[in-house]
């Protein structure tokens, strides 16, 4: 069971990573500028009992191993505490706004793949026409841009002048809609923070998968399928496209973290209700619990898609060499 | 043949080659506008970028406010050459500090090998993993958001990339004969790894440092946005978080300083792609 054992070893070394980002904040809230309670119980006048409670109960009378100890302790359980803004336990804020933010990246992802794909196999087979270099102008610019400004420039267009489009939030307010109504509405506001957010991971993709068609399709097994007559359209969708497409896996995986990261940028814009959003607010209130939550979760999420990516590319590319 | 002809020639063939793509004279040109127009802004600015009622509120642009002003009747125009000073001091200081750590760390790495070199790849793994821009967030929210904190937080996420860079070059540039024979005619260490190897090894590194400029900017101007950037200066992304409040009567107000930081980042960045047809000479075949 080689895929078996190579997907324990890759799942062994991430366990190390995770440890690192958890320590990370417990490094934060003792090398700070102040006390740490002031870090984990806000700028509100706390009471006597409660500050001997924290003392006790994060143990800061005692040696910094035995913090250190027990802080692992805590987070490993997923407990993060209380955020001071919303009076909630940092995990179940983290769990609510969750889903909002994979639907924003799941659309901008799935949509985003077959945009960029489209048009990198169109620019690959009409290399240097008019589709490719307008097609690479706009990925140059894709990644020159504030992803932030993009938002803010389709919502000055397409919301406020069009008015196309809504600006803010995910379902609409005014005449809250049930069943097949709530889902097109919320597709309706999805479709202009899921650009803003997508058009980066479309210029990306797009000068990938030219890069790659272009060499798949120089090669010699398909100048062989073109000569035993195989029709062109299938030449390029399964001969070429299946062995171009495989890095674009890796791709994918190792930019979830920058994807996550404009996520905060883009629900911000948009007052998107996912973890992005939350953690604007957590930066604004100066929320160090569930700052720190945010970024522990977040943080293991992309350790975790990058072990995955890895497992997944072992599995469909037979190439793979398990060392 | 008097040197200072041979060096122009250099230049020249340079240049040729850089120039034969285009988009990086293009690039090159929109750069040195704007560090023109940002460095003339430190001397004179049509208006005080602070100054609050220098025209009326909410103007739009025209003859006497190029970018219109604020809702608090500050010039746009002035604000944003100030921003890019800012932003641009960000990005190259960055940058700069970021290779140099890079260079010194990866050239030991590459050179020394072993205990340094293994020491080295684990912390790297571990940058290269950890999402840079959410631990950039946590840095600025705990140690307090000014100047000297965005540069020396954007430099600490970066220098890693510049590292490997150097090690990977290293590796490949120390079994070349050319170090052999400095070897040979009884050069030490030290000038192995940085008379002979390292300036063989800067090509690449040039090139992503100078790319490096333009993700700097962009770190900066979303931190800013976030509401982390230096409030004692005028800051491109908190000009934009400030407009959304007043986008829907004066779009202009969104428009400038994006565009400001547009322009710096695709002319920075187009300037790394003829860099890069410079320095790697697989892509100088072309």
């Amino acid at each position: 069971m080689p895929h078996f054992e190579y997907a324990l070893q890759r799942l062994l070394q991430a366990v190390p990573l995770v440890l690192i980002i958890i320590g990370i904040n417990f490094v934060l809230i003792h090398a700070a500028p102040g006390d740490p309670l002031d870090v984990l119980l806000g700028p509100s006048e706390a009471s006597p009992q409660l500050i001997a409670q924290m003392r006790a109960e994060f143990g800061l009378d005692q040696p910094v191993w035995v913090q250190l100890w027990n802080y692992y302790g805590k987070v490993l359980t997923l407990d993060f505490g209380s955020s001071f803004r919303y009076r909630e336990p940092v995990i179940d804020l983290i769990a609510s706004r969750l889903p909002a933010t994979l639907l924003l990246m799941g659309a901008a992802l799935v949509f985003g793949t077959l945009i960029a794909v489209t048009l990198g196999i169109l620019a690959a087979l009409r290399p240097y026409s008019t589709l490719d270099n307008a097609t690479t102008i706009v990925a140059l610019a894709g990644y020159s841009m504030p992803v932030f400004w993009l938002g803010q420039i389709l919502l000055l267009v397409f919301a406020l002048h069009l008015d196309w489009f809504p600006a803010q939030g995910m379902v609409s307010l005014r005449a809250p809609a049930e069943g097949m109504g709530r889902v097109l509405d919320i597709a309706y506001h999805l479709v202009l923070p899921a650009i803003a957010y997508g058009i980066y991971h479309v210029a990306l993709l797009f000068r990938l998968t030219r890069v790659k068609m272009q060499d798949v399709l120089s090669q010699d097994y398909i100048i062989t399928a073109r000569a035993k007559g195989v029709p062109e359209m299938r030449v390029v969708l399964r001969h070429a496209l299946r062995n171009a497409l495989l890095p674009l896996v890796t791709v994918v995986g190792l930019n979830f973290g920058f994807m996550l990261a404009g996520s905060v940028l883009t629900e911000t814009v948009f007052a998107w209700p996912g973890t992005g959003r939350l953690l604007y607010e957590a930066i604004l209130s100066r929320d160090y619990p569930l700052l720190m939550g945010l970024f522990t979760c977040l943080a293991t999420m992309v350790v975790a898609v990058n072990v995955l990516t890895d497992i997944l590319y072992a599995l469909i590319d037979p190439r793979v060499v398990y060392r | 043949m008097p040197s200072s002809t041979r060096v122009s020639s250099t230049a020249r063939e340079n240049w040729r080659v850089f120039a034969r793509n285009r988009f990086s004279v293009v690039g090159a040109a929109l750069l040195v506008g704007l560090l023109m127009a940002t460095l003339a802004g430190t001397v004179f600015t049509p208006f005080d970028p602070d100054k609050i009622g220098v025209g009326p509120g909410l103007a739009a642009p025209g003859s006497a406010h190029l970018l219109g002003t604020d809702e608090l009747g500050r010039d746009v125009f002035s604000r944003v050459l100030h921003g890019l000073r800012v932003s641009l001091f960000v990005g190259f200081a960055t940058a700069a500090l970021a290779s140099v750590v890079g260079i010194v760390v990866g050239s030991i790495a590459g050179f020394a090998g072993r205990v340094a070199d293994d020491a080295l790849m684990r912390v790297t793994e571990v940058f290269l993993v950890v999402p840079r821009f959410f631990l950039a967030i946590l840095l600025m929210a705990f140690f307090g958001a000014n100047l000297i904190n965005l540069v020396l937080t954007i430099a600490l996420l970066s220098w890693p990339e510049i590292a490997r860079l150097v090690r990977a070059e290293f590796l490949s540039l120390r079994a070349r004969q050319f170090v052999d024979a400095a070897r040979v005619a009884g050069a030490g260490p030290a000038e192995l790894a940085f008379g002979e190897i390292l300036p063989n090894a800067l090509g690449p590194v040039i090139v992503a440092g100078t790319l490096l400029v333009g993700q700097a900017m962009l770190l900066e101007a979303g931190l800013s946005y976030l509401g982390l950037g230096d409030p004692g200066q005028v800051s491109l992304g908190l000009m934009l978080n400030q407009a959304q409040s007043i986008m829907r009567s004066a779009w202009w107000a969104t428009a400038g300083p994006g565009l400001g930081i547009f322009i710096a980042v695709i002319g920075i960045n187009l300037v790394g792609d003829g860099l890069n047809d410079l320095f790697n000479p697989r892509a100088r075949e072309r």
